[in-house]
């Protein structure tokens, strides 16, 4: 039914040395299907003895195809599948996709929307931050945190089912703005969390930052330099714990960012533990601008009034000729953008996740590309494994924060 | 310790077999760590605080398909990953169960398309179908439940 | 005169770079036999570091049954600057009766699995890559999903009215089989 997956050795017989072909070196294959490689990634790796000497990555055990079924959806139900990308960033997924939409159209956003996308947008970047911490602790087998991580992650998480009923795939923002408003319990609720948060997170630095298996673990291994970073396309923590200080939030600033005030934290290092220190000062940060956004949260509509994109409220549609016939053509043949092309990058936890949208006037996308930070990661892996043991390709894979539905799409 | 406080001396206590093995494979089932996709960090959610697998019998999660006898296929199957799967699944010794966990699994979910396998049933015979996207973990713990059932009721004769 | 417009009018001179009103933010057209160049220009000279995307759009109608138009595709490269925090976008249009292109590689080192994505999705060739090979699908999968005449893999879904037939065609797996 389905064919054995066996890869003779001349495919790949350029990429590793000659040791390997005559057998002085072992070829590994570290499958698809393994605790720790986050996803389904699989490495040959060349060992000799227990140092790698060259690490090849095959990825796409999980390519989906969303590229070429989004060209077969409208723009809306297009959307649900951005989702489902990277999965540890469901909302921050949705985010680049309608700016992008929005840049098209030429669609304006109300200031209360793009306040609460913020603190949505950071609380999924807490999340995430939140995840990678545990899964990578788990690796070099500090179990505990791993727990605590995704009780913190519950508390997030139900703020997302507040808001739009789903606990990962919410598609909450929608071209012009958001689904629906916020409740009540909203604010309440995410200033609770706030106050608990700051705590958790020294709990756990204290757990981890000067403890000294972790720092055995982590200290110079998986070391790159600044311009080696840029040179492979790293963004994110992986090239901020390097030194480069660029964060597309303040170099490409987008849904009202410039607003806030809030520090790009970078290490010099760049090994695991500089990579460790960005992640976890990324999360103080966050939590300062979700303060600063809930402060300043502006009363108001939450989504565009543009009702060639948006749908006219259902009280509407029973008093006005307009509003049936918008919502009757937005329902049957949805929106078409103007013909076009743009490339929108917004700042996920992983780094620079950019949207390249490409509109030929009708009402389903020409070309929708994801630019995904993983997948520049998982390029970077063999430069940063070249030399180390294996059991610190663990923590390597780990520091990259990857994910493979991100860079397989 | 709690039954011979509460009856006494029982002495002697039959079962039928067929009982207490189905019992002791239902309360004592390992999955198998097979997170692809979503799904797999809802599966890592209901395993961790607040919906603990453990109670159910589930403490760890083992990596090796040798060592499991349950095997939650949490995500997307893709044409690249199904021989993985089948290979997965041989691997793994008698006797053995699988959840379909999510819409992907089940029947492909929001993807049609070329690269993904509608359905993980074409690949491996699937005993529950868990729906949601990605299910909920009391939605997961339901069809855990749901299977532990099933395996109770399991006769003699179709016994692996 | 900011970056952009240096860099745009630089181009256009030496390049004979072409702008394309239809294309928003990236509409310089560059021919493929100066992109190796550009690239080397735009790194050393104006401070370009970072490639950050290489992709590729098909144009061809979808279920048009004419030829396809020329240029067929267009490969859309993506550059970014940290210093000067500016984004540049060149498009090189390819045929479709010789769909090549000369590597990057050599200058961005990043673009050795961009082109591969490339390759593997939309087949085009880049000469002088160093391991062109697939990447997202599997390693003996014929034809380029991303070009508008492969098919989508569409499986009808199953209702009550078609459940017997389609259950008839669907593979699946019965318990017991080895």
């Amino acid at each position: 039914m389905f064919p054995s997956y066996e890869v003779p050795l001349d495919e790949f017989r350029h990429l590793v040395s000659e040791r390997a072909v005559t057998g002085e070196t072992v070829l590994l294959n570290m499958g698809p299907q393994h605790p720790s490689t986050h996803g389904v990634l699989r490495l040959l790796l060349e060992l000799d003895g227990e140092t790698v000497i060259n690490c090849i990555p095959d990825i796409g055990f999980l390519h989906t195809g969303v590229e070429k079924n989004m060209e077969s959806k409208r723009y809306e139900q297009a959307e649900v599948m951005t989702d489902r990308l990277d999965y540890m960033n469901t909302i921050g997924n949705n985010l680049p996709y309608c700016l992008a939409i929005e840049k098209l159209g030429e669609l304006d956003v109300p200031p209360r929307a793009q306040a609460i996308r913020v603190i949505l947008v950071e609380l999924q970047r807490l999340s995430s931050h939140l995840v990678w911490l545990g899964t990578h602790a788990l690796d070099l087998a500090a179990m505990s945190v791993f727990l605590y991580c995704f009780r913190e992650r519950e508390m997030i998480i139900d703020i997302m089912e507040m808001c739009s009923g789903q606990r990962m795939m919410t598609t909450f923002f929608r071209p012009g703005g958001l689904w629906r408003d916020v409740p009540d319990e909203f604010e309440i609720s995410v200033r609770r969390f706030l106050r608990y948060l700051p705590g958790r997170i020294s709990q756990y630095e204290s757990m981890l930052t000067k403890n000294p298996i972790f720092l055995d673990r982590t200290k110079n291994i998986g070391v790159i330099s600044g311009e080696d970073a840029i040179r492979w396309g790293l963004t994110g923590p992986a090239l901020r714990g390097s030194g480069p200080k660029y964060d597309i939030r303040k170099a490409y600033p987008y849904s009202g960012y410039e607003q806030y005030e809030f520090e790009v934290p970078t290490a010099s290092e760049g090994d695991v533990y500089a990579r460790y220190q960005v992640h976890m000062a990324e999360m103080h940060q966050s939590i300062r601008i979700i303060q600063q956004a809930l402060d300043k949260l502006p009363i108001g509509p939450v989504r565009s009034n543009n009702r060639k994109f948006v749908p006219p409220p259902r009280a509407e549609i029973g008093v006005s000729m307009e509003a049936l016939i918008h919502h009757f053509k937005l329902w049957t043949e949805g929106f078409s953008l103007p013909k076009g092309a743009t490339y929108l990058p917004v700042e996920s936890p992983r780094g620079e996740l950019g949207v390249y949208l490409e509109s030929n006037g009708s009402n389903k996308p020409q070309r929708v590309h994801y630019r995904a930070p993983s997948f520049a990661a998982i390029q970077a892996l063999p430069i940063l494994a070249k030399g180390h043991q294996v059991a610190d390709l663990i923590a390597i894979i780990g520091s990259i924060d990857i994910v493979l539905g991100d860079s397989d799409r | 310790m709690g039954v011979e406080q509460k009856l006494g001396n029982l002495g002697v206590v039959t079962f039928k077999l067929e009982q207490v093995v189905n019992w002791s494979r239902a309360n004592a089932m390992w999955p198998m760590l097979f997170g692809l996709a979503c799904c797999a960090v809802e599966m890592m959610a209901a395993q961790a605080s607040d919906y603990d697998l453990s109670r159910f019998g589930m403490e760890l999660m083992r990596a090796s398909p040798r060592q499991s006898d349950l095997m939650i296929v949490a995500g997307r199957v893709t044409r690249k990953m199904a021989p993985v799967v089948r290979q997965l699944y041989d691997q793994m010794p008698d006797p053995k169960w699988v959840i379909a966990m999510g819409d992907c699994a089940s029947c492909g979910g929001v993807f049609n398309n070329y690269a993904i396998v509608q359905g993980v049933d074409e690949v491996v015979p699937v005993d529950v179908y868990v729906a949601g996207c990605p299910p909920r973990p009391e939605a997961l713990i339901h069809g855990i439940i749901t299977l532990h059932e099933k395996v109770r009721g399991e006769k003699l004769k179709d016994w692996a | 005169m900011t970056t952009i417009d240096k860099v745009t009018a630089h181009l256009q001179e030496r390049f004979q770079a072409q702008p394309c009103d239809l294309c928003g933010d990236f509409s310089l057209l560059i021919g493929r036999e100066h992109i190796v160049e550009a690239a080397r220009l735009l790194r050393d000279e104006f401070g370009f570091d970072m490639l950050a995307d290489i992709t590729a759009s098909d144009y061809w109608p979808e279920g048009c049954s004419v030829p396809p138009i020329s240029p067929r595709f267009h490969v859309v490269y993506n550059f970014s600057s940290l210093e000067h925090i500016t984004r540049l976008g060149l498009r090189v249009p390819v045929n479709d009766d010789d769909p090549q292109v000369h590597t990057v590689e050599g200058v961005y080192a990043c673009a050795n699995w961009f082109e591969r994505e490339i390759w593997d999705m939309f087949g085009i060739r880049f000469e002088g890559h160093s391991d062109l090979r697939r990447l997202l699908m599997p390693r003996d999968w014929e034809g380029h999903p991303l070009r508008k005449d492969f098919p989508l893999g569409y499986e009808e879904p199953q209702f009550t009215f078609n459940f017997d037939d389609i259950a008839r065609r669907k593979p699946r797996a019965e318990k017991g089989q080895g």
